[in-house]
């Protein structure tokens, strides 16, 4: 029979961005507070905590989840990649760079999110079409109504390569 | 959120022997991370089912027909280019459930327990029937979004798409539970909350559902499944329409219409299934089976455009089928 760990805070051991991470975290926290609160990683943000918006997109074994509505704990042994983890060596990664290119938001709340909804349809399909484009960011919501240049950017980022 | 214990065992059999009162089996996640942060759930400790390898994925067998694994990911369904052209209204039915995150993380034996959508009833600080209250507060309330068929003493609707998509191939889920297994029509698993039945699934304490079944004559058939949105993504069903038929020289034999987000349970009225057998499925024939379907319909203050955008989707899904 498997453990049944908690209530209490228990250890859990993952792999966020490339590196081996751990925290010690009651079984109700979510991801996202692993990765804000424990990990200091910030960049992924914390908005309707529902898993109603998309702001806390992160990738797990390279899909796209919603890290706020995600226990922690079902994380163990996991890969986690945050937007923290997409550049390499000081250089944006190619999405990064198109959403600049393509002024692809406003305030730039959503942005993180969005970015790793891209990223995550890139790897999997490097030249998608428009429309593929368009739904693989249907569950970010970008209130400033950004959503042109998002997919304009996440096009150009196609066309270019990512790598 | 209050606290729970937290075991992810690799095995079946595991997993049914920790499953034990107090507990409550979890795998995407979506619909009860929610469900305890509100309340609306209070588990002592939660069964993590994801580690069950044996549970996810999809298998078709000649002569054993179609099987799919309970803890198969909605994406995995919906991205399968194999399963839609076998299945086609499944893949359908998927496309615009939730969001591609959504569909990462969900399931398809959790697609199928999720709880309704009623905002009376996801407000834990309303005391509603469903939740042991005395009224329905969507019957008088705001109900735009409610049941127009088949309702007892709440209005709430199913709010699978998947679920319709499925019934509509006379699915079979298998359930598990310590003591053995049954397998009933998916159908039956959905219940119209009434009298002591104060939820909509009729799964029991200790039970799981372990694989959805869709037998080989069933995937002969032909199928449409067609979903009306308040906005383009991300909405749940205002009306969906699973239609199905075998097309043999023109008429349609083992026809079934199946819709969601207008009642408790997904819908279905046989007799206009027989209404439509050898049918040549022309608009005259389409419209007097959704006439015959929404015969019944009682719509509440707001929601009465779901019996036009019913009729309309009906014919379209059962016209498309000779298309």
């Amino acid at each position: 029979m498997p453990p049944v760990r908690g209530p209490n805070a228990v250890d859990i051991a993952l792999t966020v961005n490339g590196h081996a991470a751990t925290a010690h975290l009651p079984s109700q926290r979510s991801l996202l507070e692993l990765l804000r609160g424990e990990l200091g990683l910030t960049g992924t943000k914390l908005v309707c905590n529902a898993g109603n918006c998309g702001a806390c997109t992160v990738l797990v074994d390279d899909r796209p989840v919603y890290s706020c509505i995600t226990l922690a704990v079902a994380c163990e042994g996991k890969r986690v990649e945050t937007i923290e983890g997409i550049s390499k060596d000081g250089e944006l990664h190619p999405v990064q760079e198109a959403f600049i290119d393509h002024d692809a938001y406003q305030c730039g709340f959503c942005t993180p999110g969005q970015v790793m909804s891209i990223v995550a349809l890139l790897r999997s399909k490097a030249k998608p079409t428009e429309d593929e484009m368009r739904r693989a960011v249907t569950g970010n919501l970008c209130r400033c109504g950004a959503y042109v240049n998002i997919v304009k950017a996440g096009m150009s980022a196609a066309r270019r390569g990512t790598k | 959120m209050s606290l729970f214990s937290y075991a992810k065992p690799r095995a079946l059999g595991e997993a049914l022997r920790l499953l034990k009162n107090g507990t409550i089996a979890i795998a995407g996640g979506t619909d009860l991370v929610g469900l305890i942060r509100s309340g609306l759930a209070r588990p002592e400790g939660l069964v993590d089912l994801t580690g069950i390898d044996g549970l996810r994925g999809w298998t078709r067998e000649k002569g054993k027909g179609l099987r799919i694994g309970a803890l198969t990911p909605l994406a995995d369904l919906e991205t399968s280019p194999q399963l839609q052209k076998l299945a086609p209204m499944i893949a359908q039915s998927l496309r615009d459930a939730a969001t591609p995150q959504l569909r990462n993380m969900g399931t398809v034996g959790g697609n199928l327990l999720q709880r309704n959508r009623c905002w009376y009833f996801r407000d834990e600080a309303v005391p509603c029937w469903l939740k042991g209250g005395t009224r329905c507060f969507a019957a008088e309330g705001e109900n735009r979004y409610h049941a127009i068929l088949g309702a007892a003493e709440c209005v709430m609707v199913a709010p699978s798409d998947l679920a319709p998509a499925l019934i509509a191939y006379d699915a079979e889920i298998e359930i598990a539970s310590s003591i053995g297994r049954r397998t009933v029509k998916l159908g039956q698993l959905f219940v119209t909350p009434s009298g002591r039945q104060r939820k909509e699934h009729s799964i029991k304490k200790g039970e799981l559902i372990t694989s959805v079944r869709i037998s080989d004559a069933a995937l002969e058939r032909r199928g449409t499944f067609l979903k009306a949105m308040d906005r383009k993504a991300w909405s749940f069903a205002l009306v969906s329409v699973a239609a199905s038929a075998r097309i043999k020289d023109g008429k349609a034999r083992d026809v079934r219409v199946v819709l969601g987000g207008v009642a408790p349970v997904p819908w279905w009225v046989p007799a206009a299934h027989k209404l439509l057998e050898g049918s040549a499925l022309d608009d005259n024939s389409c419209l007097a089976a959704a006439d015959l379907i929404l015969a019944s319909a009682q719509p509440l203050r707001d929601n009465g455009y779901k019996v036009t955008l019913a009729r309309e989707l009906i014919r379209r899904a059962l016209r498309s089928l000779v298309a």
